[in-house]
């Protein structure tokens, strides 16, 4: 297990942290947090896979500064298609999480509690 | 929503307006510096939670109404889609969300890019209006049996909670 | 025609940001409905344009101007034409009938608002040429039919949107990180760019069978498969009638079935395992669905378990279809289970959105859905009634209505291809299928009026004008078994599905002269 594939492991270990927190927590926050966690395990394993370091040094940021062209960019700067992935999906987990929310207000302004082993009305 | 205590809202007074002004600075400068529509719209939206959570509700909505904060999120939305379909027009190579090439300055210049500067400021309003819309929607929300402020709750006309 | 693929979905974004606030000015009343309406029949006249274009001129849309392989692209083949028809017809139907549906609920223009998004994101994954637009347009439904089931916000409906959405954003987690780990691997995004460069560079290799496994868990929830379907039979029941018809008739098949067809089909060659694991799902499905709904007492709680149920049915004949290309059958056997997947498709979305809608009618005239409180229907509400029978004779498979033509052609094609166990499963399932539609109309339209339905009168025109038409539409989609109809509308989804399976090896030609023009197409 070479040291390099760490970062990928612990981003799938934040991963499946996020999914014990929605699976198996009864309290409706907490399930909230749990989403948000998977959800920017993601993220982030998105950020590592565009990840690349040419030449050594330290990886370059996809800046066009007015020292550089174009082509320095494309060949040495980090891959910058999977931070536009990442800020879509940063969108839209704000999307959901300002869905969830509301919904959990209103859960418990109906049910009067955040415990989801409370809310069994529909079953069956 | 009451407001603060009188330092906070002193605070406020000095501070809200260079956030505001921050988040309009990441906006203009979307194309050139990292950032961009969305980045400066959660914070221009941040200055507009900061004078709600001061100076309380009623204060704000006279500031800024909740009609307001609905309509410029539709019109924001409205001006992204239409500098999209604005792409069809472009010359010799026109579709949608095309840029116009005879419009692209030298990179690194404030007028540049050409019609990218225009959508990084319709999604900053957008994405400003909304999320303050958001929090005002979360956290203006009545219980059933108190009194509504804002306008009724979603749902059926026949059920109790629309009383 | 093909400088017009983004207006389907300009066109109901457009809708969904203006109707929130127009719909202040147009009050509580049916008006709000004018504006959807016509935009969605803009969008049906588009579609319909669309569909008569052969595929030769409808090439992919680069957005922006930018060329393949770098653009994001639209692309409109057989099989996206027919479910963009689809979902343009029904939709617009279903907005007729929420004209005056919506009226026992507050805010029409937030629900219009949100209807026109969820259409936005259908279109937008049914034309997505690549895999992150793909991604984008189904969480743009999914978030829209978060917020529709919730439309009551009653405690019911809540608890329902509750669960679909902490399932649904899982579902759409995993299909992010298969994203993640495709693009880690092909170094693309476009839909024919890695179909190209999987079948270049040696075929499934480990790290895709893991992304494969995500894609499908993914979309095996989005389209409400066995094991994966627990949010299904609280959240359709949970929502207002005419969005029941919309996410059980439409969105299970947009985002769900069609994206596992083009991606086991198109991006990952179709080889024999998915084909079995597509086999195994739909089975289980098809048996469980129909076995959880047999007991169900609430109208719509088993019109949802029979959704799951019949799209256990489509799944099946495409995975066996798979599986019969990969084993080397006839290629006839193989379109005819195909055609049988596609049709039974189409023939559900009409059927079930049918009869939700009537379920919706029903609720609406009587204000229950469960079925010991219901009796005489037929009686007092005679069209509805009358639709009534109509959905659920096909939904059993009566001729010559069209769930008959589709069943029949999904057990033929299973019995030419040497799958006789299935057959017989499936015979079976169509029976109990039947026995339980039998139940729900001795329940509902036979009998004494009970006495909530003593109360009930007809619905309202629009309301009966809907449900007339989606019963006409399934007495005639059955013609889409006629050779002529079938060669226009589903044939060339089904030349898309074989052509992308039959994609020879990469020889030695370099990948950029490769003519891939579309997703998985050859020309």
């Amino acid at each position: 297990m070479t040291l390099h594939m760490l970062p990928y492991l612990l981003a799938f270990l934040l991963l499946v942290v996020g999914l014990y927190a929605l699976v198996a927590k009864r309290n409706v926050i907490k399930v909230i947090v749990g989403l948000l966690i998977m959800d920017y395990a993601v993220n982030l394993l998105l950020v590592l896979v565009g990840y690349r370091v040419v030449g050594g040094g330290a990886p370059m940021a996809p800046i066009l500064t007015p020292d550089l062209t174009p082509a320095d960019i494309a060949a040495r700067a980090v891959d910058p298609l999977p931070q536009a992935l990442i800020l879509t999906s940063i969108v839209i987990g704000l999307s959901v999480t300002a869905l969830v929310v509301a919904l959990a207000i209103r859960l418990y302004d109906r049910y009067g509690t955040f415990d989801t082993g409370r809310m069994r009305n529909l079953r069956g | 929503m009451r407001g603060m205590s009188l330092i906070v809202k002193n605070t406020t007074r000095l501070v809200a307006g260079f956030i505001a002004l921050f988040g309009a600075y990441i906006v203009l400068y979307g194309h050139v510096t990292p950032g961009g529509g969305f980045a400066g719209g959660v914070i221009v939206a941040g200055a507009l939670v900061l004078v709600v959570l001061a100076f309380g509700e009623r204060f704000s909505r006279e500031v800024i109404s909740h009609e307001v904060v609905r309509a410029s999120d539709a019109a924001g939305a409205l001006a992204f889609l239409g500098v999209a379909l604005f792409g069809y027009l472009a010359p010799n190579a026109g579709a949608f969300f095309a840029n116009f090439p005879d419009l692209l300055g030298t990179p690194g210049n404030l007028l540049s890019a050409g019609t990218i500067p225009i959508s990084n400021l319709a999604i900053g309003v957008k994405v400003g209006a909304g999320l303050f819309g958001v929090f005002l929607a979360l956290a203006l929300f009545r219980r059933r049996g108190e009194q509504r402020l804002m306008v009724p709750d979603a749902g059926r006309l026949d059920s109790e909670a629309q009383r | 025609m093909e400088n017009l693929l983004p207006l389907f979905v300009a066109i109901p974004l457009a809708g969904g940001f203006l109707m929130p606030v127009l719909g202040r000015f147009f009050g509580p009343g049916r008006s709000s409905a004018i504006l959807p309406i016509l935009m969605v029949a803009g969008v049906l006249v588009l579609a319909v344009r669309l569909v008569l274009l052969p595929d030769a001129q409808t090439p992919p849309y680069w957005m922006g101007a930018w060329d393949f392989p770098i653009g994001v692209s639209l692309v409109a083949d057989g099989l996206s034409k027919l479910v963009v028809l689809l979902v343009a017809l029904i939709s617009l139907l279903v907005l007729v009938f929420s004209m005056d549906y919506m009226t026992h609920y507050t805010h029409p223009g937030l629900y219009y608002g949100l209807f026109m998004l969820l259409l936005a994101g259908m279109n937008g994954v049914v034309l997505a040429g690549d895999l992150f637009n793909l991604f984008v347009f189904i969480e743009v439904a999914g978030i829209a039919s978060y917020a529709l089931v919730a439309f009551g916000t009653e405690a019911d409906e809540l608890e329902a949107a509750f669960k679909y959405l902490v399932l649904g954003s899982i579902a759409s987690t995993f299909v992010l990180v298969a994203i993640a780990i495709v693009y880690n691997v092909t170094g693309h995004l476009n839909l024919a760019k890695i179909a190209e460069a999987l079948r270049a560079g040696g075929g499934l290799t480990v790290p895709i069978y893991l992304a494969a496994a995500f894609l499908l868990m993914g979309f095996a929830l989005k389209a409400a498969l066995v094991p994966f379907h627990a949010w299904l039979p609280d959240a359709h029941p949970s929502a207002p009638a005419p969005i029941s018809a919309m996410l059980s008739g439409l969105l299970i098949k947009a985002c769900g079935v069609y994206v596992l067809f083009r991606l086991v089909f198109a991006v990952f060659a179709g080889a024999e395992v998915f084909g079995i694991i597509l086999v195994v799902l739909g089975t289980l499905s098809m048996v469980l669905g129909v076995l959880m709904a047999v007991g169900q007492w609430d109208f719509k709680r088993l019109l949802a378990y029979h959704s799951i149920s019949q799209m256990g049915y489509v799944v099946l004949a495409i995975g066996a279809a798979a599986v019969m290309q990969a084993r080397g059958l006839d290629d006839a056997v193989v379109a005819l289970a195909l055609f049988g997947g596609l049709f039974h498709l189409a023939n559900h979305a009409v059927f079930k959105s049918l009869l939700f809608l009537c379920s919706g009618s029903v609720e609406y005239a009587t204000g229950t859905r469960q079925l010991k409180l219901l009796g005489g229907v037929g009686r007092r509400m005679p069209v509805t009634g009358a639709c009534l029978r109509v959905a659920a004779l096909s939904i059993s498979g009566v001729p010559p209505l069209n769930g008959f033509w589709s069943k029949l052609i999904i057990v033929l094609a299973l019995v030419l291809g040497g799958f006789y166990t299935l057959a017989i499963i499936t015979v079976i399932v169509s029976f109990v299928t039947l026995l339980s539609f039998a139940k729900v109309q001795r329940y509902v339209l036979g009998g004494e009026p009970s006495e909530a339905t003593a109360r009930a009168r007809e619905v309202p025109f629009a309301m009966c004008l809907a449900s007339i038409f989606l019963a006409v539409l399934c007495l005639a989609s059955a013609l889409l078994v006629l050779p002529s109809v079938r060669e226009r509308l589903v044939d060339p989804a089904v030349a898309v599905l074989k052509a992308a399976v039959h994609l020879p090896p990469a020889s030695d030609a370099e990948p950029s002269t490769v003519a891939l023009d579309a997703a998985g197409r050859v020309p």
